[in-house]
């Protein structure tokens, strides 16, 4: 009967407070004393090991290891920054037409440093490339499967019912093909993923990416501005230092709950290699929730505030001066900030559940 | 070469023949495909201090386990493996992570490996595990005394009631042992069975507690037999000393073991409860002696041998216990208080035969009932 006071927890406290009035007590209180004696000192030294563990500002709370991305094939950092153009040329209409090539594959990807995950990729990376259009073009997107299961490509944007990307309308069997056409609207920041069913299961394996349709500013003349600032490769544009973040998470062992959240796979990756922004140059990130499993993920910025564009759809923002926003899945948004009057520093930024922060979706700017 | 070694000889080598057909032919090849590896963990003991958690855990899976990432609280935190690498069945490593956990509290690990599979432990309350100082050992000292031997003497001061008895009156105490022996040796087969689940599968827990109990048994009755012990009297005495020794032994493991870490319940009003509950092993150990001559070092060494174990299963369980070796040691000590129970029914025998009475069958069935029914009742001073 012994044991059961190996495992009985809810009368402890009881038995405990009962010990009190007893001539034993200074006995047990002892062991017990000894506990809260200790307190002070521990804490000092976990966060001491802490810090020689992973460095200054993690105090112990992060994954072990390093993640071996040369392995992987791709590597988180450089994901911030790398846009999927395609190829551009005129269709038989003389339109501008501009063309993917998209494959997918399974792929087995380390998401944290040891912890490796059964992934389902589109050209071999989680997340797929980040395609990167001008709005109104004509687009071609190539797609070939060649994982295990049926795939498609179901793009966030305005096409017809048969380029959905949905049973009968582009699911695409394993070994075939299929062209998805259609062309660039509305402009904003979007995003694909596989829409074969059981939909759960093929999102969380790692079926997605960005789709950022940049505005045409010869139509949008009351912004033209703010439009040219928005296009990849305009001079208004150069300035900008625009980075890609896609909020993700990975179901390890299948159990309907994540183990893993990050931004770009790679959990805890920008924490231990901050993201390097100049001070003196604007920040324009495209904010992608793609999470499966949990109805929201956010993004919450220190010592700074953003002006946010809810679908990147409009050129002026929807939200003035926030420094949190909250994204459903499939949500997005561009996040516009500046750290030009800040001292020079780490800034951290996370999701605000703390729960998604402490497995993984943790980083920071390194401000110079 | 002899037909002996033959006879040996052609199995072991028609078995290695069948063992490559099995690795050739591979017949399971159809049924397995793409299964990830079978890992499997368990967790035997955590312990807390200033440092933080330091998790004991044992690889119990077909497939070696690569412990990747530590979580405490459903946070990845910084930890180190001790030895690295990966865990081949029943191999064992120490995970030492720097946690500020609260005393008092409850924590949950979970261990993810390289395949992404998880395996959980709770620490009910998380408190600072005893380091074994002379200040730790002396409390847990005192504790196993409290426990074991106090009761045990106490017990033993009810002889010169005992003596004013009649043979019914011994009769009834003699058989009130056994209703407490038959107590204990659920207690303690429960005890083994259940450690045996918290141990490595791969050790076969369960069939370990019955083969110990098992072999102990027949072990100490072949003893018992080759060396004539006489029934009854002081002999028997120190055979009950000792079957309750074990079982004491037992109760020290368990209460090192809970106050180790984190599963703790025990306090001083439980503490009081045991010795209550343990009072009636004192009475069942002088029983055989009601109508002989004792000498005190006699009773002093009774009391130590019953009740001294359970100092030592407090130190060993505060320190150093893992389940599969506790399911086994519980196992011997069920087989050692079945013996027991075995001599002091045989004394009863000889009790009713000597003096040429009818069978005292009422006599010695209210005995054992008794015996169930206080070790039942005082058992409730120690539940919680």
């Amino acid at each position: 009967m012994i044991s059961r006071l190996l495992r009985t927890v809810s009368n402890r406290r009881a038995f405990l407070g009962a010990g009190a009035l007893l001539p034993l007590a200074p006995l047990v209180a002892g062991l017990g004393n000894s506990a809260a004696a200790g307190e002070h000192a521990r804490v000092q030294t976990a966060s001491t090991h802490a810090g020689n563990h992973t460095g200054d500002h993690a105090g112990g709370m992060t994954t072990v290891g390093t993640v071996d991305h040369a392995r992987n094939g791709f590597d988180p950092y450089d994901m911030l920054t790398d846009w999927e153009t395609g190829t551009l040329s005129r269709d038989d209409q003389g339109r501008p037409l501009r063309t993917f090539d998209i494959t997918a594959v399974d792929v087995e990807i380390e998401i944290a440093p040891g912890i490796f995950f059964p992934a389902w990729t589109y050209n071999g990376r989680v997340p797929g490339p980040a395609l990167r259009a001008t709005e109104g073009e004509q687009l071609r997107i190539n797609f070939i499967n060649n994982g295990s299961h049926p795939h498609s490509l179901h793009f966030h944007g305005i096409h017809g019912a048969s380029m959905d990307g949905v049973a009968g309308a582009g699911l695409v069997g394993p070994g075939e093909h299929f062209v998805y056409e259609f062309s660039a609207h509305p402009f904003g920041c979007h995003l694909y993923h596989c829409h074969a069913v059981p939909l759960k299961r093929h999102v969380h394996k790692g079926l997605y990416g960005a789709f950022i349709v940049d505005p045409d500013p010869a139509l949008h003349p009351e912004h033209e501005d703010v439009a040219r600032s928005r296009q990849l490769g305009a001079l208004e544009n150069q300035d900008w230092q625009e980075l890609i973040m896609v909020m993700n998470g990975f179901d390890t062992n299948f159990d309907d709950e994540n183990e893993i959240y990050a931004v770009n796979t790679v959990a805890h990756e920008y924490m231990k290699r901050p993201i390097k922004i100049d001070k003196d140059r604007p920040v324009r990130i495209y904010l992608i929730n793609i999470t499966e499993f949990d109805p929201i993920n956010s993004f919450h910025i220190h010592g700074n505030f953003f002006d946010y564009y809810d679908h990147g759809t409009t050129l002026t923002p929807t939200s003035k001066t926030i420094d949190t926003v909250m994204q459903c899945q499939a949500q997005r948004g561009i996040i516009e900030m500046s750290f030009h009057d800040h001292e020079p520093g780490r800034y951290m930024f996370h999701a605000h559940q703390s729960e998604f922060a402490e497995l993984g979706w943790m980083s920071f700017f390194e401000v110079a | 070469m002899g037909w002996n070694r033959l006879a040996i000889g052609i199995p072991l080598l028609l078995l290695a023949v069948v063992a490559l057909a099995v690795f050739a032919f591979d017949p399971l090849a159809k049924f397995g495909d793409g299964l990830p590896p079978e890992e499997a963990l368990v967790v035997e003991r955590v312990t807390a201090d200033t440092g933080g958690i330091v998790a004991h855990i044992r690889g119990d899976g077909r497939d070696p386990v690569q412990i990747a990432q530590v979580q405490v609280d459903g946070a990845y935190w910084a930890f180190a493996q001790e030895p690295t690498g990966p865990l081949h069945r029943l191999a064992a490593a120490q995970i030492t992570v720097p946690y500020p956990w609260v005393a008092g509290e409850t924590h949950h690990m979970r261990f993810v490996t390289s395949t992404g599979a998880t395996f959980e432990y709770t620490i009910d309350v998380a408190r600072t595990s005893p380091a074994a100082s002379p200040n730790i050992l002396f409390s847990l000292a005192l504790l196993g005394l409290f426990v074991g031997v106090v009761p045990v003497a106490l017990g033993m001061m009810t002889l010169p009631l005992l003596r004013r008895m009649g043979s019914e009156g011994i009769v009834f105490a003699m058989a009130l042992t056994i209703g407490l022996l038959a107590f204990l040796l659920v207690d303690t087969l429960s005890e083994g069975l259940e450690l045996a689940t918290e141990a490595a599968s791969a050790f076969q827990g369960d069939v370990a507690v019955w083969m110990a109990a098992a072999l102990t048994f027949l072990g100490l009755t072949a003893i018992s037999r080759r060396s004539n012990l006489p029934t009854g009297g002081v002999a028997l005495a120190t055979w009950l000393a000792l079957g309750i020794g074990f079982h004491n032994f037992g109760e020290g493991l368990s209460i090192g073991v809970a106050l180790s870490v984190g599963n703790a319940a025990l306090g001083s009003l439980l503490i009081v409860g045991f010795t209550v509950h343990n009072l009636s092993e004192g009475v069942a150990i002088v029983a055989p002696v009601s109508r002989r001559k004792v000498t005190f070092a006699m009773l002093v060494g009774w009391a130590a041998l019953a009740g001294l174990p359970a100092v030592a299963g407090a130190w060993i369980g505060a320190f150093t216990f893992v389940p599969h070796w506790g399911a086994v040691f519980f196992g011997i000590a069920a087989g050692a208080i079945l013996q027991v129970m075995i001599e002091v029914g045989r004394t009863i025998w000889s009790i009713r035969g000597s003096e040429n009475e009818s069978a005292p069958a009422g006599t010695a069935f209210a005995g054992f009932g008794a015996g169930v029914l206080v070790m039942y009742a005082t058992a409730f001073l120690v539940q919680v």
